[in-house]
């Protein structure tokens, strides 16, 4: 439902008066042409199909291993370089089949409910907790991965894959505030925006219940993964003070409401507000200085995979330097790969917004799976919803 | 290929029970002198989809609603009422009273737009009559959510309503429609308006209208023929109108999720963030456990007072 919802999103809001740039546009154009160029590709390699095992099987590939002919992969969409694929299966003849969805819970409920038969899928952080937890996740043979060592080495020791076990990182970012340059003019790196009486009716927050309560206690200066039952209440009565000054909780309209003036100040998600500002410039992103949470995105490869060599060899391929650059380069997200700097457009390394500089790093945190005090949150959420 | 002709079923055998006198009668009729076996075949591709789609997952729910949720958000089955005694704390007691009062207003308001158009339809629309009911029915083409969608658009500080009105100069500040309670009830007002207009057209589509012309010939005028005939007559078709309206509309979680704000949550919503985002599959079963209770209680009440047992 929620991909239907984005595409919704284009066709109406945009469609019928929405304002829309021509960078906007390109994108667009891309992510259609992308669509359009990869079935393309899957038709001509259905044709050639010798010439795809013939590749496999060069001696350029030196592999301990054969690589499957196809190999399914499970992403979120608008998430890959319009090249990704396409180059991959030219270089070694496997064919990817690329099915998208937009919600971690998507992916869960469709794997949960007998969905088999995915390669590679890209759980966010707490989710893979939730897999593991749930025993979903096949172990990864680190020594076909041998281009982990390009990544920065905080997401090597990940809380919740330290080493790598299972999953490999695929893009990051963060949840701060996406606001409009010219109507918040006052305008403070701080979540106390978020606040402020100034801007009643014009605020937004995000639905999910982990990443609303994290902001109440990082402004509270308490950790956002604390099993306090005292804090955890405290941060519920600062988020029913807010509550008449918001227009509604909402984790996808807002960008639509950012780009057209509706929503001036936004709780949101790095790369949904950069989607925000192709079509209104004044939008604009923080990471508040009180601190914020970071997310990770990562590759892993499902109970039942049918080709979990070549999924483990695509991750690889996918964190040479270049091919992990291309990617950031095309979406816009941060790369977990360090080596890629030197191929990442200079514009985008040095964009605080999407690579926020060191002291701001240090005051990211991760939303940490926690089991059964899960409940304390849904509960005050309940509670909070309810007031 | 039954699967194919099932959809179709459930709609017909509503349809059945709102106008019993008449397509039930009329169907009796058509297979009066078949052996009795005969209705029961037909009746087999429905009683297979209510079993397979209905009655199935509805045992699935009511044994998830005991169980509790597991360490990651799986269902561990069991035998407890705590999620009961969760869903009927007094928390959720504003949640479902607004639930309620929107779908009331809702259903007043479609009764109030939906009668006097389905009365021009029956009594004066003649031959357009058809093309007035497929007007009707035309927003059914399209997906709820994309009309939903729409009325963000037209609604939205910069949207249709407030640009007109802003360069007609009525207003000089962007009416705050969207997001508050007005803007929920209108959605579901113009959603669940067809669902009225058609069950009270079919009423009073099938009224005798000499009826209407002996309460004309007794003295009656206009005014007193409408609610001492007309109105009596169609009776059913305001009963059948208003469930289907009311009932759908408690339950929405849509509306109130694209049109609402922060202070308009109503009882679906609760339902569906335990299945998604809070993933207590137990809770959010039992919880739907009780509105249905409640709605069935509710049901059984409004149809008793309005004196027609039978639709029951």
């Amino acid at each position: 439902m929620k991909k239907i919802d984005r595409e919704l999103r284009v066709m109406l809001l945009d469609g019928l008066g929405g304002p829309m740039s021509r960078r906007g546009f390109i994108k667009r154009a891309g992510a259609a042409g992308l669509l359009l160029g990869a079935s393309g590709f899957f038709a001509a390699c259905g044709g050639g199909d010798e010439t795809g095992t013939t590749a496999a099987g060069d001696s350029t590939v030196s592999t301990a291993e054969e690589l499957s002919k196809e190999l399914f992969f499970y992403n979120w969409s608008d998430y890959i370089a319009e090249d990704t694929l396409p180059n991959f299966e030219k270089e070694y003849g496997v064919k990817v089949v690329y099915d998208n969805y937009s919600s971690n819970d998507t992916l869960l409920a469709k794997l949960q409910s007998g969905a088999t038969g995915y390669d590679i899928i890209v759980p966010t952080d707490y989710m893979v907790t939730t897999m593991l937890g749930l025993d979903m996740l096949l172990p990864l043979d680190l020594d076909n991965i041998p281009n982990l060592v390009n990544l920065y080495p905080r997401f090597r020791e990940a809380p919740f894959d330290p080493g790598n076990k299972y999953t490999v990182p695929w893009q990051w970012g963060t949840t701060g505030i996406g606001y409009n340059s010219e109507t918040v003019p006052d305008f403070k790196p701080s979540w106390d925006m978020l606040w402020d009486e100034n801007y009643k009716g014009k605020i937004t927050m995000l639905t999910e219940i982990r990443d609303v309560f994290a902001v109440a206690l990082i402004k509270l200066g308490y950790s956002p993964n604390t099993r306090d039952t005292k804090e955890i209440e405290e941060a519920k009565q600062l988020l029913i003070q807010q509550k008449p000054l918001l227009k509604h909780y909402t984790s996808d309209t807002y960008i639509d409401e950012l780009a057209s003036n509706d929503t001036w100040l936004a709780h949101g998600y790095s790369g949904d507000v950069f989607q925000a500002q192709l079509e209104n410039e004044v939008v604009l992103y923080s990471v508040p200085e009180e601190g914020a949470i970071t997310w990770l995105d990562s590759m892993a490869i499902p109970k039942g995979a049918p080709h979990k060599y070549t999924a483990e060899f695509f991750m690889n391929y996918i964190h040479q330097p270049e091919v992990a650059a291309a990617i950031t380069n095309y979406v816009y997200y941060a790369s977990p790969n360090e080596k890629a700097e030197e191929f990442i457009d200079p514009e985008i390394l040095s964009d605080p917004q999407i690579y926020p500089p060191q002291e701001v790093m240090d005051k990211l945190a991760w939303i940490e799976e926690l089991g059964k005090d899960t409940e304390l949150y849904n509960q005050a959420y309940a509670e909070l919803k309810a007031a | 290929m039954t699967s194919l002709e099932s959809p179709a079923a459930p709609p017909q055998s509503s349809a059945i029970a709102i106008e019993k006198p008449g397509l039930l009668s009329r169907l009796v009729g058509r297979l009066r002198g078949h052996p009795f076996a005969a209705a029961n075949l037909l009746l087999l591709p429905t009683m297979a989809w209510l079993v397979l789609f209905l009655m199935l997952p509805l045992l699935v729910i009511l044994v998830y609603s005991f169980g509790s949720r597991g360490t990651y958000g799986d269902v561990v089955l069991g035998f407890s009422f705590a999620n009961y005694v969760k869903a009927f704390s007094p928390l959720w007691l504003p949640t479902i009273l607004r639930s309620f009062g929107f779908a009331a207003l809702a259903t007043i308001l479609c009764l109030a737009m939906g009668y006097p158009l389905a009365y021009f339809i029956a009594l004066h629309g003649g031959r357009k009559k058809s093309v007035y009911l497929i007007l009707v029915m035309l927003p059914f083409w399209t997906s709820y959510l994309i009309r939903t969608y729409s009325w963000i658009v037209i609604l939205r500080s910069q949207g249709v309503v407030n640009t007109v009105l802003q360069s007609l100069h009525i207003i000089d500040d962007p009416l705050n429609i969207l997001n508050t309670p007005y803007s929920v009830i209108l959605g579901l007002t113009y959603g669940f308006l067809p669902f009225m207009t058609l069950p009270l057209y079919a009423s009073l589509e099938r009224l005798d209208k000499s009826l209407i012309e002996a309460s004309w010939d007794l003295g009656a005028n206009r005014f007193w023929t409408l609610l001492k005939v007309t109105i009596p007559l169609s009776l059913p078709g305001i009963i059948a109108g208003t469930l289907l309206t009311f009932i759908p509309a408690v339950g929405d979680f849509v509306t109130p999720d694209l049109l609402g704000g922060p202070d308009t949550q109503m009882i679906g919503n609760v339902i569906q963030s335990q299945f998604l985002s809070a993933r207590d599959w137990s809770y959010g079963s039992a919880l739907s456990f009780s509105l249905m209770a409640i709605l069935l209680v509710s049901i059984y009440l409004y149809v008793r007072r309005m004196g027609s047992e039978d639709l029951v």
